[in-house]
């Protein structure tokens, strides 16, 4: 419990140990936001924290300690596909959350998507009528 | 060191899967508790990658990386079926 930091090795080693700390401390945040913020976008916000940059920080201590080249390639696929996937959820969920009005409206500085629905409403509407005839 | 890097992030991950697990106990609505569910798993991820660091192993990476591929099919599935459930729209954008 008394590293000397003259080697490439405890400089890594250092290196290392800070990502995991600062990415253990990224799911804590994610777990603070998640009970702290007040509606499902805002949490949202909170949740993605350690998908992304904590899984980031942790599979660069993964190779970090390691000491080998070829583990990398696999720590990439596996932070690319959970960039490639992690927003797809989001979106999903973003949406069914807006569609079921779980959100605080007043807490939202713009509302991009009330207009592509009131669009889609009112065409459906339109439809229905049409049909109707 | 990397013993007490051990501690410290079980610890902290203790604490972080509790508050996601409140959370998921709590919410309010079916979305919420999908959404700190994804975290609870990310946070799995994360200590599975925290063990293979500091024991100096790989055993559990394919895990991680089943995990990061099919890890948002649950919460495109719950979105969806919420999504069908509580809006009786024919179209959607």
């Amino acid at each position: 419990m008394n590293p000397d930091f003259t080697g490439v090795d405890a400089w890594v080693d250092l290196a290392s140990a800070v990502f995991m700390i600062v990415g253990a401390i990224m799911s804590l945040g994610a777990a603070i936001g998640l009970l702290r913020f007040p509606d499902l976008l805002s949490r949202m916000h909170a949740a993605t924290k350690p998908q992304v940059l904590g899984l980031f920080l942790l599979l660069a201590a993964i190779g970090l300690q390691m000491r080998t080249w070829w583990v990398w390639p696999v720590l990439v696929v596996a932070w690319i596909f959970q960039l490639l996937t992690v927003p797809v959820s989001a979106h999903m969920v973003g949406r069914a959350g807006y569609r079921t009005k779980h959100l605080h409206r007043e807490l939202l500085t713009s509302d991009d998507l009330e207009v592509v629905v009131q669009k889609a409403a009112a065409k459906a509407a339109a439809d229905e009528t049409r049909d109707g005839d | 060191m990397m013993q007490a890097v051990l501690v410290a992030t079980a610890i902290i991950f203790s604490l972080a899967a509790a508050g996601a697990i409140l959370r998921i106990a709590r919410g309010p609505s079916l979305l919420d508790r999908v959404l700190a569910a994804d975290v609870l798993l990310a946070i799995l991820g994360g200590a599975l990658c925290v063990d293979m660091a500091v024991n100096r192993h790989l055993n559990n990476l394919m895990l991680v990386v089943a995990i990061s591929i099919i890890g948002f099919i649950g919460s495109v599935t719950v979105a969806r079926f919420v999504a069908d459930r509580r809006e009786q729209q024919p179209h959607e954008s």
